[in-house]
């Protein structure tokens, strides 16, 4: 286990920092004192058995989940798990779900146009106005995500692929300065996969990113930097051959795979 | 497609509307005064119904609670005309109730300004309250609508047992007057017939501009999927409480509108039964539809007129039968009949593409849609 941060080794460049977060369902704890720091600009991928709490992780971050102790610093000084989803989502934080999970009665333009960056209270949305400067950044994006032929669809009635393509279009117009993507890929076809994977490096460029993924191949092509969580804790940091190398990552990753087989044999 | 402004669509709606719009102000020339007076009623309701149509059809939170806020507004203006026709008198039924002098909060209602405002604002306030415990606290679903159902047996008990105050079972009846004109006349019958189709003219404006704006959007973005709304940054909460204070002051407009031309307000029309069919008006003429609404509102209480002058024991077992037949075979209503050769379109254009996913909700109407909303919600939650 890497030693926990020092309290006074705070860097400028880390936006979000999570700090010995606990979180206990019904006396289950799903994290038992996970610790993560992401860089400014950085695309980090969360590796881990299944119920490592990855996704809780996530869900800590944007709010879902109210942790029982520990803190989740953005910027370095405000804390997240003292504040609502959707305050947290104007703070800047962009939450991509597992499953796609789109407005079935708006179109993808109506879609667009509301997740874009903009003033979210009542009063602002009842007078506002697109500008020509907002529909040339819809058309972009519209095109960037490949749906320009589909603006006015209704999005229930497009297909699985689209619907994952529309949100991380939703995120994007959000323009958060984190985005935490949970299985971005899953589900897609290995062409629209390292789309996804290309995409994901552009926005890295701008943006800081957590992807929660469980393709080793995805992985190993597009991350930098892995953090591998097991039972809840921080098991290994490093780049993608650093963690695969690492005795404690095998172990848990073959031990379960020993198991896996093992539970298939008999079966 | 979307940028192009006048569509034939759009031309095509807009003759309707300039129609129906020409047709109900010429409807004094070709109606008796009966019939007048009966549609006057019907357009009130229909104002009551748009409203409702806000919070059930387009944010996705059913209010049985209505009839309260229609019954506010209703006994608001009630009591402005009782004044006036007491004329500095108390009021009878007061004096017989052993009162012998006019309570604190009667008096302002002297003010015809003070009882149209308070008409409209009371019902505002009720549901700004009441939405901000619910909302607020994520209490949606059937737990707020049991929640407007208490508010509805709760208010009528209070103006049942109140006798000395509002009249009791027997509410407030028997007025004479409004800004001096007499209610009697049929000259101020067609100007009262008047001044309700404008009022509804305005209040489907306003739905139309709400419901068509980014609010709007976000409104049903919310009903789609409230989590999801509020990961994107919205607060689920403001906008339902927003679209439930619209709605309610709709319905307290309407209940005002209702006492001019019925002459009388009592608990029974504010109660459990008329609140349920304020539902059935919008559920019937197709929820998440402006129009519907009002189609709604106007043909159901017609039809209701018609029969029950005709079989009085008749009309209960058949709005039973229709809401049913509704429910089953027409989901998005009577406005959803309009829309069917289009949706069938777009269902074949959809299967020739064969991506066969997401066909269920071809029909893209309201209810279909929320289906598939629940499902996103479900698959947040998980």
């Amino acid at each position: 286990m890497r030693p926990a941060q020092k309290p006074g080794a705070r860097k400028v460049s880390d936006i979000l920092r999570c700090e010995a977060v606990v979180v206990d369902f019904d006396g289950f704890k799903a994290l038992q004192g996970m610790n993560l720091t992401l860089r400014q600009g950085e695309l980090r991928f969360l590796i881990g058995p299944n119920g490592a709490g990855k996704t809780t992780l996530l869900d800590v971050i944007c709010g879902k989940v109210k942790p029982a102790s520990g803190r989740v610093l953005f910027r370095g000084e405000i804390d997240l798990t003292r504040k609502r989803e959707h305050r947290i989502a104007e703070l800047g934080i962009g939450r991509k779900f597992q499953a796609p999970s789109i407005f079935p009665s708006l179109t993808v333009r109506e879609h667009l146009e509301i997740a874009m960056r903009q003033n979210r209270s009542v009063f602002a949305t009842l007078t506002a106005r697109m500008s020509s400067e907002d529909e040339d950044r819809m058309a972009a994006q519209l095109k960037m995500i490949g749906l320009e032929a589909k603006a006015g669809r209704l999005a229930g009635s497009l297909s699985h692929g689209e619907k994952q393509w529309l949100e991380i279009g939703m995120m994007l117009m959000q323009e958060p300065d984190v985005l935490l993507l949970d299985e971005p890929a899953a589900g897609m076809t290995d062409r629209e996969t390292e789309k996804t994977g290309i995409l994901l490096r552009e926005i890295a460029r701008r943006q800081s990113v957590i992807v929660v993924e469980h393709d080793m191949e995805f992985v190993r092509n597009f991350a930098s930097a892995v953090t591998v969580m097991h039972e809840g804790r921080l098991l290994a940091e490093g780049s993608v051959d650093e963690v695969q190398n690492d005795e404690r990552v095998m172990e848990v990753y073959l031990g379960r795979r020993r198991d896996a087989d093992a539970d298939r044999s008999t079966a | 497609m979307p940028f192009a402004y006048w569509t034939p669509r759009r031309i095509w709606l807009l003759v309707g509307y300039a129609a129906a719009v020409s047709a109900l102000l010429c409807a004094p020339l070709y109606l008796n005064d009966f019939r007048l007076n009966l549609l006057a009623k019907f357009l009130a309701l229909a104002v009551a119904a748009l409203g409702l149509d806000l919070i059930w059809g387009y944010t996705g939170i059913l209010s049985l609670g209505h009839g309260v806020f229609f019954g506010l507004g209703a006994y608001a203006m009630a009591m402005h005309l009782k004044l006036a026709a007491s004329g500095g008198k108390l009021p009878d039924f007061m004096s017989w109730s052993g009162l012998t002098k006019l309570p604190w909060f009667w008096r302002p209602f002297e003010s015809p300004a003070f009882a149209m405002l308070a008409g409209v604002l009371l019902p505002v306030a009720l549901a700004l309250l009441l939405g901000w415990f619910t909302f607020r606290n994520r209490i949606k679903g059937v737990y707020f609508t049991i929640l407007t159902q208490a508010l509805v047996i709760i208010t009528t008990t209070l103006f049942v047992g109140q006798q000395a105050y509002t009249g009791g079972t027997n509410g407030i009846t028997g007025y004479s007057t409004l800004f001096g004109f007499k209610l009697a006349d049929p000259q101020t019958k067609v100007w009262l017939y008047l001044l309700t189709a404008v009022v509804l003219f305005a209040a489907f404006a306003l739905c139309r501009y709400l419901t068509g704006s980014r609010f709007g959007r976000v409104l049903r973005a919310i009903r789609d999927g409230e989590n999801r709304a509020r990961f994107i940054g919205y607060n689920p909460a403001l906008y339902q409480m927003t679209a439930f204070c619209v709605s309610a002051g709709l319905a307290g407009l309407a209940g005002m509108l209702f006492v001019l031309h019925v002459g009388i307000i009592s608990p029974s029309m504010m109660g459990i039964v008329p609140s349920i069919e304020m539902v059935l008006w919008v559920a019937i003429g197709g929820r998440g539809t402006l129009i519907g609404a009002v189609l709604g509102a106007v043909l159901m209480n017609g039809a209701k007129s018609v029969l029950s002058e005709t079989y009085p024991e008749l009309w209960t077992l058949l709005i039973g039968l229709l809401f049913v037949a509704v429910v089953v075979f027409m989901p998005r209503g009577l406005a959803g009949i309009a829309g069917l050769p289009a949706a069938l379109r777009r269902r074949r254009e959809r299967t020739d593409e064969s991506d066969g996913v997401g066909t269920e909700n071809g029909l893209g109407n309201a209810a279909g849609a929320e289906a598939g909303g629940a499902e996103g919600v479900r698959h947040s939650a998980v």
